[in-house]
């Protein structure tokens, strides 16, 4: 059943990448700017331009170019940034462990804050403590990560100026990571001092993020608890003597926590979308950021490459939340 | 019952609050030409980087100050609106016009209608709509229609998918069994009883659609791919005042308060009208 219910889901996101790759291979190729023109300069002849367009597979028909560029990418073989001439795959995975960290972080960040204040905004129903959570998540949820970033930046870059605004890392230091997952290997080296240096480049970038979905968590699981502490085995833990706080942790939370994680996974995949323009707005050196400098510079095989790459990342969260909701549901498990 | 009626009551002075400044700014950016104290566009290196009213060094005539390049922020601000309106009134219908017609249609017809539409909803989920949204600028072109466009090709899913669902639920209710036995034809059904019930959905999602659309504007002319640079634009006051944030605090403070009371404004409207039109909670 569940073997079953993995493999629908594995062939419907081969399904939705092949789309994506479709409709990212059509759009760009509707451009009216010549990439090559753009490539060369001035003064080259047409016979340049004929030459530099066969080497990139430009001179064929779109069909063509469509499965010649599908049967690279099955080999793992994206083709050859235009504008920075070099391996897009390499350039991808030179990037996307900043965003991750990024993302990981904020989300981190978000189940944080959005679980506690839904655990007091349930102990504390009906008064105007939970008055002032709904407002204040009304309020996350509304502004998009793009104003949050702005207001961040406002108050805690210049404001009280305690944070970097811009930059993954300070550009004086010396890194002595091999991999690109720089937060993690200072964590596993035990070089806090650039732990700490990391971080407070990310935490602006990843509050901004965090926010709308922090509101979205403390809003869905609140409303969960507050409908399992009417339930009879709650008011039996409560008799039995637990305080409030403990039913809740103890009894409540586990069964309010399900509806939750379902939306938790789709709302994941709207945080890293949003790196993208918060990348941007922050100088950090992550994909998104590179994707937007793709599309300026018409950089066709590198646009590509990175749409692809959030488009995995997406059917992927989307598929491991669904198959942890049907291993975590006891109805789903033995159904 | 009761509870809708008390939420209608308490959302009232917030509905009010909200259209008060959607209706503010709408009509400064209509008569943008009458109300703005100065050029937007005239450059005055005299006047660069005039601080607010209350500040000192501050030039009668230019109320919020003047950015880098001695242009006046308060009338920029009011001819930006301009841009950030018709964007928010334009691509929210167009999204709106395609997403529901193709959500009701999935969600009312069902089979491979359905099996199609939301193949192809999955497919747009799958793309970073940011991304999304820039890659199409530049491919359309940067300018007015580019941008109303790519939002609403990039949009039309949120109006699908809510409109779906809400119409599946609403196809299995007695009244559309009762329509039918009645001998109405199947489009007939859909039109006439089930897009009322929906209708309330759609004018909240339209509400809370413009709003979006405000900050992909801000974020398409932040990134500089909106329409040309010479006019002012909410996201092009941003991106300038995110530059000179040490000099000129208040090039940046102004249009994010601005943008921040817009989305605001038309979530709440949209909320507060989700009510008023939902005719059971009437």
């Amino acid at each position: 059943m569940l073997l079953q219910r993995f493999l629908i889901r594995l062939l419907t996101m081969l399904i939705t990448l092949f789309g994506v790759a479709v409709v990212v291979f059509v759009v760009i190729r509707v451009a009216p700017g010549d990439p090559i023109a753009m490539m060369l300069p001035p003064g080259a002849t047409d016979a340049d331009i004929a030459r530099l367009r066969a080497l990139y597979g430009l001179d064929k028909t779109i069909v063509q170019q469509f499965f010649i560029w599908l049967s690279g990418v099955a080999r793992g073989d994206f083709g050859t940034s235009i504008s920075l001439r070099q391996d897009v795959l390499g350039l991808v995975f030179n990037r996307l462990p900043a965003t991750l960290e990024l993302a990981i972080v904020a989300l981190v960040m978000a189940v944080a804050i959005g679980g506690t204040t839904a655990i007091i905004g349930a102990r504390e129903r009906g008064t105007a403590v939970e008055a002032g959570i709904d407002i204040a998540s009304g309020a996350a949820l509304s502004i998009p990560d793009f104003l949050w970033g702005l207001v961040l930046i406002l108050l805690f870059g210049v404001l009280v100026p305690i944070f970097d605004i811009s930059g993954r890392v300070s550009p004086q230091l010396d890194l002595p990571f091999v991999t690109q997952f720089y937060l993690f290997e200072s964590l596993l080296r035990l070089r806090l001092d650039l732990t700490w240096d990391l971080l407070k480049h990310m935490l602006m970038p990843a509050v901004a993020l965090a926010l709308p979905l922090a509101a979205i968590i403390s809003q869905l699981l609140k409303q969960s608890l507050k409908e399992v502490l009417d339930l009879d085995y709650v008011v039996l833990a409560r008799v039995k003597g637990f305080s409030e706080t403990q039913v809740i942790l103890r009894e409540a939370l586990k069964n309010a926590a399900l509806p939750t994680l379902t939306l938790v996974g789709v709302q994941f995949t709207f945080l890293i979308g949003g790196t993208v323009i918060v990348e941007r707005l922050f100088s950090y050196e992550g994909l998104g950021n590179m994707a937007i400098d793709a599309v300026i510079n018409r950089d066709l095989p590198l646009i590509q490459g990175i749409v692809l790459v959030f488009a995995l990342l997406f059917v992927l969260i989307n598929l491991s939340v669904d198959m942890m909701y049907a291993l975590l549901n006891p109805r789903l498990r033995h159904g | 019952m009761d509870e809708g009626r008390a939420r209608r009551r308490g959302v009232s002075p917030r509905l009010w609050l909200a259209g008060g400044w959607l209706l503010l700014a709408l009509l400064a950016a209509i008569f943008a030409p009458l109300v703005a104290p100065q050029d937007p566009l005239a450059q005055d290196l005299m006047l660069e980087r005039l601080p607010p009213f209350w500040m000192n060094g501050a030039e009668p005539g230019y109320w919020l100050g003047t950015d880098s390049l001695g242009r006046d922020l308060l009338s920029r601000l009011i001819f930006g609106g301009r841009i950030a309106f018709i964007v928010a009134f334009s691509a929210a219908v167009a999204a709106c016009l395609v997403g529901s017609t193709l959500g009701l249609i999935a969600g009312y017809f069902g089979g491979w209608a359905d099996r199609i539409i939301s193949r192809v909803v999955d497919v747009w989920m799958a793309f970073p709509p940011v991304l999304f949204a820039i890659l199409l600028v530049a491919v359309l072109g940067t300018g007015l229609s580019s941008v109303i466009l790519a939002i609403a090709i990039i949009d039309w899913t949120r109006f699908c998918r809510v409109i779906r669902a809400e119409t599946m639920g609403q196809s299995r209710m007695d009244y559309v069994e009762n329509a039918r036995i009645a001998g109405y034809g199947r489009i007939g059904i859909m039109l006439r009883e089930v897009l009322p019930n929906v209708v309330p959905s759609i004018v909240a999602l339209l509400s809370l659609e413009m709003g979006i659309a405000v900050i992909v504007e801000a974020i398409l002319s932040f990134v500089n791919l909106s329409i040309s640079t010479d006019d002012p634009t909410w996201g092009g006051i941003i991106a300038e005042g995110r530059l000179s944030i040490h000099q000129a605090w208040w090039v940046l403070v102004f249009p994010l308060i601005t943008l921040i009371l817009t989305v605001l404004s038309f979530s709440q409207f949209g909320e507060a009208l989700k009510t008023r039109f939902d005719p059971v909670l009437r």
